[in-house]
């Protein structure tokens, strides 16, 4: 592998060569075709969109920390807001595991070389970023303060930027439908010989069932914005009754995307969580092909219940009853993977960890998450609910503490394989435990406010909800604070943190089977496929402080 | 492992060419797929405006040209013809016959939206345009009727203001106005009276069916231009002698999404303008 | 998929000319129609004999043109699948619509009002 670009100097030298250090320069990143190089620049730049979304947020809680004005007035308490929605959806959790982790991960998992169209994935980064400057653009020179989901007809009248926000969220719409688009691809054509669907991790299964969603309805989100961007450009009408348009349609159309969207923010999250758990509890994941189908038939229900955001719309009683008997039905292969993952902890050796950590917080906040879902479902009590705090809980329980769980469970998981470093595994649990503590006391509260009737995207509230606001607000803090310990630790992992050895963790998916950092070509020679969740020969190697396949001859 | 043989355009990431050229046909059929969904969104508003509101749609549909639309529904049919001619001369490794094909598609594409230009330059002219610029004067057609749907509310304190003081960025539709005036029961009542009064008219918010062709042959005519750029660019390389029977897959991939464009058109045709 | 019935080497199928031509002269054939049968009633069924004529001419430019009869079936799967979604959708939105739309738009459809009032 060493060309005249892959000779170093200096102190990387002792890492060998491998993907961070094949090529130099700004080009080098900026143009690469590299699944991995470009994984990272996602990683960087959807953590970024994280801080952005997350000041947005603790900014929020801080203005609701008492009623009437505290820090801001009710124009930029609507776009503090939106800029936290927009911003955490459409640039950090969409993209999310998928391209962070995915991107990395499913080659070297394939036993792959790339996916299978690289020069898209660069195009896919460079749409992010294009579609991020127009989003940031939008809220630096006036905001947009309609939320996230822009309903009219209010995004069609007011005053702020929506033509600018919701080009760039059509722009990532873009990035998001390549992303899947080479995911499906790749995971059709580039599996090795031996490997067939059923002998796949159970991580690639979620990532194509959420590359089906991405590819089939985010080009559903295009349009509705192409027709909110044309309603206020030209005064096309379609959405206003003055002009014969239907505004309620506006709301078929945009949540008929964006309800599968967040199974494109959950279900990679539960194929990470079928990786952790099984690895760190070395033991065999339970039920394999009712995980695996499940993820399918996720993605299939999720196209089948959007009339559940529109309850109180207007739609007709009908379409209420089917809507909200289908969404029962989504419920239920989620929860076959909670039964399996419950069943692969039972009598394992488990492993508390940070990533297990991680692992075992996705499983009680999504389960409260996805339960709460079954609430809102349920007609007789969406109506009460509905546009409340319950609803806010409810999705913070699954987006937060399912998706962002879920993400650094997959962070801390992979972190060894991507960096090549150990991160500080004291401050990892401290940083877990934050974030648990700080989560659940910010987020349950506002269970209780909902469904005693404090309203949603209000700037103001009745005095009977202060002490609510007070705790979600402080533990907000507490939560930030498990978050910023996180990013010390991982950053100074990438200084001083110890050699991370091939294997870690001993897991024996194939990305287990290439050094940590991979070389540039992932692997020396194309790994043959087994069983990714037999660990019987799989054995703690002390000398390099990870584990060793005795099934490989000759393997470090 | 790999071809020793190895063919130039293969990717070092596929083992075979087969395997690549089959990687990339699947790829192509999913994009296709996303356009068309893209395009079922519009499907679907027309549909629903259709389904509601017939009325609107037999009389608009009368101030399309049926024969412009025919007339290029049978270019976009013979351009698919060369399109897919010329993914057969790629494949055989008939340079010339490629570049002429891939011209006379380009040429019909050309013609295709040439007519929809004189389209709609003839709309405009006559107001029959989208939404709020829906101002018809198209003679025998009531021009000298009093205007159908209601005028505009009035401006200025229907806007709300703005924050900070400054105007960010103004939309084109208007906010409704406060009152009866913004209400469905003030227009009912309105149309009953004309009603009641024998005046008899054309039928309220047609203006729906003129937005709704906009969108829908707008989008259309957007991706026949890209589809133009796409030709244009594998007509380059063809005449550079890019293609052969070993690599012809750009041509074969810009042909399918050629007709795509088409194949939306088959259906845009009949649902615009042969209501009857 | 094997190249059927050509000399060359490539990796796919070559349509034969003779086929194009005979599909382009159905699909005109098909177009004079689709514009002919506008001139009769069928009331309630125009439009679906307009859809039918337009489906049939799709699939002809699908099947032929776009050379999906010698292609992997799951690539004609990928089309059936994204038309699915798209029916899907406008059935259940159409029929939404049509029990609450005349409450937000003025205007008039008569059938509705008269079921409704």
């Amino acid at each position: 592998m060493a060309t005249a670009e892959g000779i170093v100097a200096g102190r990387k030298a002792t890492l060998g060569d491998n993907y961070l250090t094949h090529t130099r320069g700004f080009l080098s990143w900026a143009l690469t075709l590299d699944h991995k190089r470009i994984g990272i620049m996602y990683l960087v730049s959807i953590l970024f969109a994280f801080l952005l979304g997350g000041l947005a947020a603790l900014a929020v809680r801080t203005e609701l920390i008492a009623p009437g004005p505290t820090i801001m007035g009710p124009d930029a308490y609507n776009k503090m807001f939106t800029l936290h929605g927009a911003a955490m959806v459409f640039l950090f959790i969409i993209p999310g595991i998928p391209a962070a982790i995915g991107n990395f991960v499913l080659p070297l998992m394939l036993g792959a070389k790339d996916v299978a169209f690289p020069r898209l994935n660069l195009t896919s980064y460079w749409l992010w970023v294009i579609g991020a400057l127009c989003a940031i653009g939008a809220v630096v020179f006036g905001g947009v303060d309609t939320g996230w989901t822009f309903y009219t007809p209010y995004s069609t009248t007011t005053n702020t930027n929506v033509i600018a926000t919701t080009m760039g969220a059509f722009i990532l719409g873009f990035s998001s439908i390549f992303t899947g688009l080479n995911f499906i691809v790749t995971i059709h054509k580039l599996r090795p010989t031996g490997m067939t669907w059923f002998k796949m991790p159970l991580f690639l299964w979620s990532l194509y069932g959420t590359a089906l969603i991405q590819v089939l309805a985010t080009p559903v989100l295009g349009i509705t914005l192409l027709l909110l961007i044309a309603e206020r450009a030209l005064g096309v009408g379609i959405f206003d009754p003055a002009l014969g348009g239907d505004p309620v349609l506006y709301q078929h159309f945009f949540w008929f995307y964006s309800h599968p969207a967040v199974y494109i923010m959950i279900l990679p999250a539960m194929g990470v969580i079928s990786e952790v758990i099984s690895v760190h509890s070395r033991k065999h994941i339970f039920g394999y092909k009712f995980v695996a189908l499940s993820s399918i038939a996720i993605a299939a229900f999720g196209f089948l219940v959007w009339g559940h955001h529109m309850f109180t719309s207007g739609q007709s009683g009908m379409a209420n009853a089917i809507f909200s008997a289908l969404t029962f039905s989504v419920a239920i292969p989620s929860a076959i993977k909670v039964w399996n993952w419950l069943a692969t902890l039972y009598k394992g050796n488990i492993q508390l960890n940070t990533p297990m950590l991680y692992g075992l917080m996705f499983l009680i906040t999504f389960t409260i998450g996805g339960l709460t879902g079954l609430h809102l479902g349920a007609l007789a009590i969406d109506v009460h609910v509905h546009d409340t705090y319950f609803v806010v809980a409810h999705f913070h329980y699954v987006m937060f503490g399912g998706a962002v769980v879920a993400f650094l469970a997959a962070l801390h998981h992979w972190w060894p394989k991507m960096t090549g470093r150990m991160y500080d595994e004291r401050l990892g649990r401290i940083g877990a435990a934050l974030v648990f503590i700080g989560f659940n006391g910010t987020f349950f509260t506002q269970f209780v406010m909902g469904s005693h009737g404090m309203p949603r995207r209000y700037f103001d509230y009745t005095p009977q909800f202060t002490i609510y606001h007070q705790i979600s607000t402080i533990m907000s803090y507490v939560m930030a604070a498990g978050f910023f310990l996180t990013a010390y630790y991982l950053i100074h992992s990438l200084f001083r943190g110890k050699r991370a050895p091939m294997n870690p963790w001993g897991g024996n998916s194939l990305e287990w089977h290439t050094p940590s950092p991979p070389p540039h070509d992932n692997f020396a020679e194309t790994p043959s496929a087994e069983d990714p969740y037999d660990y019987s020969r799989i054995r703690r190697d002390p000398a390099t402080g990870g584990y060793v396949s005795t099934s490989y001859e000759g393997a470090r | 492992m790999s071809d020793p043989a190895h063919a130039p355009h293969l990717q070092h990431h596929f083992e075979t060419p087969q395997q690549q050229f089959d990687a990339g046909k699947l790829g192509i059929w999913l994009f296709l797929a996303t356009e068309i969904l893209l395009f079922g969104g519009l499907f679907c508003a027309y549909a629903i405006y259709r389904a509601n509101h017939p009325e609107i749609f037999v009389y608009a549909h009368q101030f399309l040209n049926k024969y412009w639309g025919g007339t290029n529904t049978v270019i976009l049919l013979c351009s698919s013809l060369t399109m897919a001619w010329a993914v057969r001369a790629a494949q055989l490794g008939e340079r010339r016959l490629l570049i002429v094909l891939l011209s006379l598609t380009l040429l019909g594409a050309m013609g295709f939206l040439g007519i929809k230009y004189v389209e709609y330059k003839e709309k405009w002219e006559h107001g029959l345009l989208w939404g709020a610029r829906y101002a018809p004067h198209v003679e025998g057609h009531g021009a000298e009727e009093p205007p159908l749907t209601k005028a505009p509310p009035p401006p200025a304190p229907a806007a709300a203001a703005p924050p900070g003081g400054f105007v960010v960025e103004r939309s084109a539709i208007r906010p409704a106005a406060p009152g009866p005036e913004g209400t469905v029961i003030a227009a009912e009542e309105q149309e009953e009276h004309l009603e009641a009064a024998g005046i008899h008219r054309r039928p309220a918010n047609v203006q729906i069916f003129f937005s709704i062709y906009f969108l829908m042959t707008g989008l259309h005519g957007i991706h026949v231009l890209i589809g133009m750029g796409a030709i244009v660019w594998i007509l380059v390389r063809s005449i550079r002698g890019d293609f052969g029977p070993q690599y012809f897959t750009p041509v074969d991939f810009v042909g399918l999404y050629w007709h795509l464009v088409d194949l939306i058109w088959i259906f845009l045709f009949p649902l615009l303008y042969l209501i009857h | 998929m094997d190249a059927h019935g050509s000399s060359h080497e490539g990796v796919g199928h070559v349509m034969r000319r003779r086929v194009l031509f005979r599909v382009l002269a159905a699909l005109l054939v098909l177009t004079y129609i689709t514009v002919a049968v506008t001139s009769f009633d069928f009331g309630r069924w125009n439009l679906v004999v307009a859809m039918a004529i337009a489906v049939v001419k799709a699939s002809l430019v699908v099947m032929f043109f776009m050379h999906l009869k010698y292609d992997k079936p799951f690539n004609g799967m990928i089309l059936i699948v994204s038309l699915a979604l798209v029916a899907l959708f406008i059935v259940i939105a159409l029929d939404d619509t049509r029990h609450y739309q005349h409450n937000v738009i003025p205007g008039y459809a008569p059938e509705i009002k008269a079921n409704t009032q």
